[in-house]
């Protein structure tokens, strides 16, 4: 059976609060059935508003939503079948685990037997067997998230929403719980959308990304094209790291392109650039620029160490670089031959590849 | 395993825990001394008068006092036939005493109080001991027979040493519209005479319904303010607090504009015409008016503590109850409305122990089938001077609050109650 690629459609969706701002604007958005897709973006960006449509909270002010190839914009939400897991979890603090998980079974007029069959495996599902006659109160920030993972899912909803669930957990158990999470889709093959603005977890956990900014999609891609190949300077700044220069293109040809700078040129790769004179912002990846390089580059250039931060795992290098004080090096704590000192002159070098000739700032 | 029963001792060698006490001393005292000044308000001004109206309301120490040889002398009497003459000497002896400090009128008062025909018996008594006609050589008992054939009468010395002891209970028994007959025993008034039990009553049914009306109305307004946006609910808050910063007085006054028989509402409804003009409703100087009154000023008392606790409930709980499949009613019912319980408990509580000791407004707009037991006491207070008997009233009331309290308490539980 193949699977349906529009399970959730966004069609032309369009959304404003005031009459005045334009909060989403012309949202086209395709959910495969199965897929975990995240809405990452900084705050603001429209990405909470397309789940709050998607749930029923929210009315888009144009546009159509489909779930299953129905509209589903005069369904209330109740009526739609969709799971959702919130920002705060929002567990009902005068029920235990189990009435909570119970809640969405017990309205549906589900079997009692029913319904203490399907909490068991809610609970086992998220290893909190055991814990159903707890109040939420009394458990951690942790269990209290993933009953609400459960609750979520105990219905056996089509579609699942996550709106920033591990936003207030600390950093080693958001990262065990991101696994989890993964896992439990992984198992029971739902639809998730997620929205985060943690790029790692979106990393980590996601089929699919949908970068937003500005009520906009700026690129829709799997985690890995994301990072490797943004298709603007914003996506590329706003996942992981990335070091710029601002210039002008002086030569374009199919797949490489000469880029002027305040001083020097550089090759970079033409993504979004199109003619002879265009301005850009060329972005390349911390770790795709190497210290002293064994093969040939198309980039060889000289820097300055300007700073040197141990991360543990690696060390950071601010370089002066053609005029850039910001240039960011990662190098692994492993190979310990460099000499990285204070006012240092070395040797950086990268393919034009790697160097993408995007929009300007 | 020994070093946990071993005391631990800090560096200099004294036990850890007198070290602590002795740390911690300083900040008790500092935090009595802090709460001393309230304390002193409380026990001056709160504790001491309800003692004060305790023992005024059930004190009858007057006449022990002035007739303590008589009661002295009366405790060996059986109280079946005449006292013996010693009964009678002490007695005389006593009387003689009120005589000369012109108190034997306060006597028969109190004793007429006790059993009715008393005062000329004494005024009698009053009149033969002035001319000195009693000869105290005699037979004191024959004597005093013969100034008033009551005297020869049991039943009024059954009643002199009924007042004996230094307490009574009578105050309260009339406020149940009961008393003490001469056997000793609780009966209920005459029928034509029982009015406080219809107002106790009425009370409670005023506040029981004006806390009901408070709920109904003041429920939706407080979710209004909880959920409405900053600069709304700002406004609407004003509003809700508004009659809160008018003078009782001016409120209840406006009230009778309102509600007056040519007043604005029956205007109104001759207007258009629910009402004839020469049949016009009565909405004042009746239950009507004081439920109407009484409902519009506690209303804040229940809208506050609901706000205060509606506004910690997430709204998110509610869009999780519905995204989960529950009707928008159900989402309310199952989840938001067991939330704010602690809330209608405190408003609830709240009004209706206002309520139940409201004076003034039943006092202006209830008219004589709206006043309520407040107005009662009010009455022997400035009226009748009767003052252990309206603190006897005013400590049943104090009661009635805290077996309500009490039983709120059971049902509910009192920690369930959030005022903000």
């Amino acid at each position: 059976m193949s699977k349906n690629t529009e399970f959730v459609k966004f069609d032309k969706v369009d959304k404003s609060y005031d009459g005045k701002v334009l909060v989403v604007k012309d949202l086209n958005l395709n959910i495969s059935e199965g897929e975990f897709i995240t809405m990452l973006g900084p705050s603001g960006s429209g990405k909470t508003t397309c789940l709050m449509m998607l749930a029923g909270f929210e009315t888009p002010t144009n546009g159509e939503i489909y779930l299953d190839s129905n509209p589903i914009s005069n369904i209330p939400p109740h009526k739609r079948g969709i799971g959702m897991v919130f920002q705060n979890y929002a567990l009902f603090p005068h029920m235990t685990v189990f009435e909570n998980l119970a809640f969405p079974l017990r309205v549906r007029k589900i079997e009692k037997d029913e319904i203490e069959k399907k909490v068991d495996k809610a609970l086992s599902m998220v290893s909190l067997s055991g814990f159903e006659s707890r109040m939420p109160a009394q458990l951690s920030g942790g269990q209290q998230q993933r009953v609400a993972v459960a609750r979520a899912l105990v219905f056996d909803p089509a579609v699942v929403l996550m709106d920033e669930p591990l936003g207030a957990l600390d950093k080693n158990l958001r990262e065990s719980m991101q696994y989890e999470i993964k896992h439990i889709h992984e198992n029971i093959g739902v639809t998730v959308v997620y929205v985060t603005h943690d790029q790692g977890e979106a990393l980590t956990m996601s089929n699919r990304i949908a970068v937003f900014n500005d009520g906009k999609v700026q690129q829709l891609s799997s985690p890995d094209k994301l990072y490797e190949e943004p298709v603007n300077s914003f996506v590329a700044e706003f996942i992981g790291e990335n070091n710029t220069f601002g210039g002008e293109v002086v030569d374009i040809s199919k797949d490489v392109c000469k880029v002027k700078l305040n001083k020097g040129e550089i090759l970079a790769n033409p993504v979004s650039v199109e003619s002879k004179g265009d301005k850009t912002t060329v972005s390349i990846r911390p770790e795709r620029a190497l210290i002293n390089p064994k093969n040939k580059m198309d980039n060889n250039q000289i820097g300055k160490i300007e700073e040197v931060i141990y991360h543990g795992d690696h060390t950071r290098v601010r370089l002066d670089l053609l005029g850039n004080k910001e240039f960011i090096l990662k190098v692994p704590n492993s190979s310990n031959e460099l000499d990285l000192k204070l006012g240092n002159e070395i040797k950086i070098g990268w393919n034009s590849q790697d160097a993408r000739a995007l929009d300007p700032k | 395993m020994s070093s946990e029963t071993k005391q631990i001792l800090t560096t200099d060698g004294i036990p850890l825990e007198i070290s602590l006490k002795k740390a911690e001393r300083k900040n008790k005292i500092k935090a009595f001394l802090l709460v001393a000044p309230l304390l002193l308000f409380l026990i001056i001004t709160y504790i001491f008068p309800i003692g004060e109206m305790f023992t005024r309301s059930i004190d009858d120490k007057m006449i022990t006092n002035m007739l303590p040889k008589t009661f002295k002398s009366m405790e060996t009497w059986d109280g079946k036939e005449l006292p013996s003459e010693e009964v009678f000497a002490s007695f005389l002896s006593d009387f003689k005493i009120l005589v000369e400090k012109k108190e034997h009128g306060k006597l028969a008062q109190r004793l007429n109080k006790e059993k009715n025909g008393f005062t000329s018996v004494v005024k009698k008594l009053f009149r033969q001991v002035k001319r000195n006609k009693i000869d105290e050589t005699q037979n004191i008992k024959e004597q005093i027979m013969k100034v008033h054939k009551r005297w020869r009468d049991v039943e009024y010395w059954q009643a002199i040493k009924r007042t004996a002891p230094p307490y009574t209970s009578a105050k309260y028994l009339k406020a149940m519209d009961m008393y003490l007959n001469e056997d000793n025993k609780i009966v209920q008034v005459s029928e034509d005479r029982r009015i406080h039990r219809i107002l106790w009553l009425r009370t409670l049914e005023v506040a029981f319904f004006v806390t009901i009306f408070c709920f109904l109305m003041g429920y939706p307004i407080a979710h209004l303010l909880a959920t409405l946006p900053m600069k709304y609910s700002n406004l609407l808050m004003i509003c809700v607090l508004l009659p809160f910063w008018t003078s009782l007085l001016v409120r209840t006054a406006s009230w009778m504009i309102l509600l007056q028989q040519q007043g604005v509402v029956n205007d109104f409804f001759v207007i258009i015409g629910l009402v004839a003009d020469d049949n016009r409703p009565e909405m004042m100087y009746n239950k009507v008016g004081t439920y109407v009154a009484m409902t519009q000023i506690l209303l804040p008392f229940m809208v506050l503590p609901l706000y205060s606790v509606m506004k910690t409930i997430s709204p998110s709980l509610m869009r999780a109850g519905k995204s989960l499949g529950g009707t928008p009613f159900v989402a309310f019912w199952k989840v938001y409305f067991p939330l704010t319980i602690p809330g209608i408990g405190a408003g609830c509580l709240l009004v209706f122990i206002l309520a139940i000791g409201y004076y003034i407004t039943p006092a202006l707009v209830g008219g004589a089938s709206g006043t309520l037991i407040s107005n009662q006491i009010a009455y022997h207070m400035k009226s009748t001077l009767d003052w252990s008997f309206a603190s006897a009233m005013g400590l049943m009331l104090l009661g009635g609050v805290l077996v309500i309290y009490w039983l709120y308490n059971k049902l509910v539980g009192v920690d369930n109650i959030k005022l903000g």
